[in-house]
């Protein structure tokens, strides 16, 4: 049974540990589209993945996870933005969890833009 | 929508752009009497009562990005198709209920879906709110509520990797009970 003794010892770790989580500037973000049109188009199961493959990679501390509203081209949802500090924000269309494992890799921990997923060469 | 909590995901969504500070989500059902009831409280900035005759006109919406607002139409629609009803009360200043009743067994009913899922996601993603989750059958029910958590946690975010791990698994445990281990 979870019990809420089990979350002071976590409250206790993560305060010992707060040094080294205060908020980092240089933190890359991966925003996910929840608005209608990416939830009806399957963005929660790839939120699910993004944060699945940062925890599995240790790397909750450099990336933030989050969820957006619409912008406005619903056609390519599930849409993802990742931004990272000091460069050009790029925004992937049709997302899966199965493309999610290459984003994070490639794209987050090696700096190579997937440029496939992108919505540059998913326009006609 | 092909699960009811990806309507409470998108609905709830609503009561954080309204700057609520508290969401509570019910979920009753009812074997005995072949219901199931989802209502979405917040404390946000609420409605008029013109504003929320048009929120349930598909062609509605406060956003400038699109032209269309489906979410709450979309959520009444999954109600009214199987009989049951719909219904949201507002005041201006005070908040937003919105209340969607189902016939269970009915043939176009949509299945609940993992409503965990979007409880956890709601509370990872939005970590200055307070969520009260409620789930209810016919042998009993649980409750989570953050403002307890967040007694326990002293200024610790809820969206604390351990923490949101916590919240999984404390969702996923009392689900189990409530359902008889199944």
């Amino acid at each position: 049974m979870k019990s809420l003794a089990e979350l002071q010892a976590i409250r206790d770790k993560a305060k010992a540990n707060l040094n080294l989580r205060k908020e980092n500037p240089n933190a890359a973000r991966v925003l996910v589209g929840m608005a209608t049109c990416g939830i009806a188009a399957g963005a929660r199961p790839v939120l699910n993945a993004f944060t699945e493959e940062i925890a599995k990679r240790g790397l909750q501390e450099d990336i933030t996870v989050t969820q957006t509203g619409c912008i406005g081209i619903c056609q390519y949802e599930p849409v993802v933005e990742v931004e990272i500090p000091g460069e050009e924000k790029v925004t992937y269309v049709k997302m899966t969890p199965e493309k999610v494992a290459r984003v994070v890799n490639d794209h987050l921990v090696n700096r190579n833009v997937v440029t496939e997923y992108t919505i540059g060469a998913n326009t006609k | 929508m092909r699960e009811l909590s990806l309507n409470v995901m998108d609905v709830a969504q609503n009561s954080v752009r309204a700057e609520a500070s508290l969401v509570t989500i019910t979920v009753e059902e009812s074997d005995k009497n072949d219901s199931l009831s989802i209502s979405i409280e917040d404390n946000g900035c609420g409605m008029t009562e013109e504003q929320v005759s048009q929120v349930i006109d598909p062609f509605f919406t406060t956003r400038t990005t699109r032209k269309v607002g489906l979410g709450v139409p979309l959520f009444k629609l999954s109600a009214e198709q199987t009989g049951g009803s719909f219904e949201i009360r507002s005041k201006l200043g005070e908040g937003t209920v919105t209340t969607a009743r189902y016939v269970k067994s009915h043939v176009d009913m949509t299945p609940l879906g993992d409503i965990n899922s979007t409880v956890e996601i709601l509370i990872r993603c939005n970590p200055q709110i307070d969520f009260v989750f409620t789930r209810t059958n016919d042998n009993g029910s649980f409750t989570l509520d953050t403002r307890e958590l967040r007694a326990v946690l002293e200024g610790v975010s809820l969206d604390t990797p351990d923490v949101t791990e916590w919240i999984r698994q404390y969702l996923e445990e009392q689900t189990q009970i409530l359902f008889g281990g199944a």
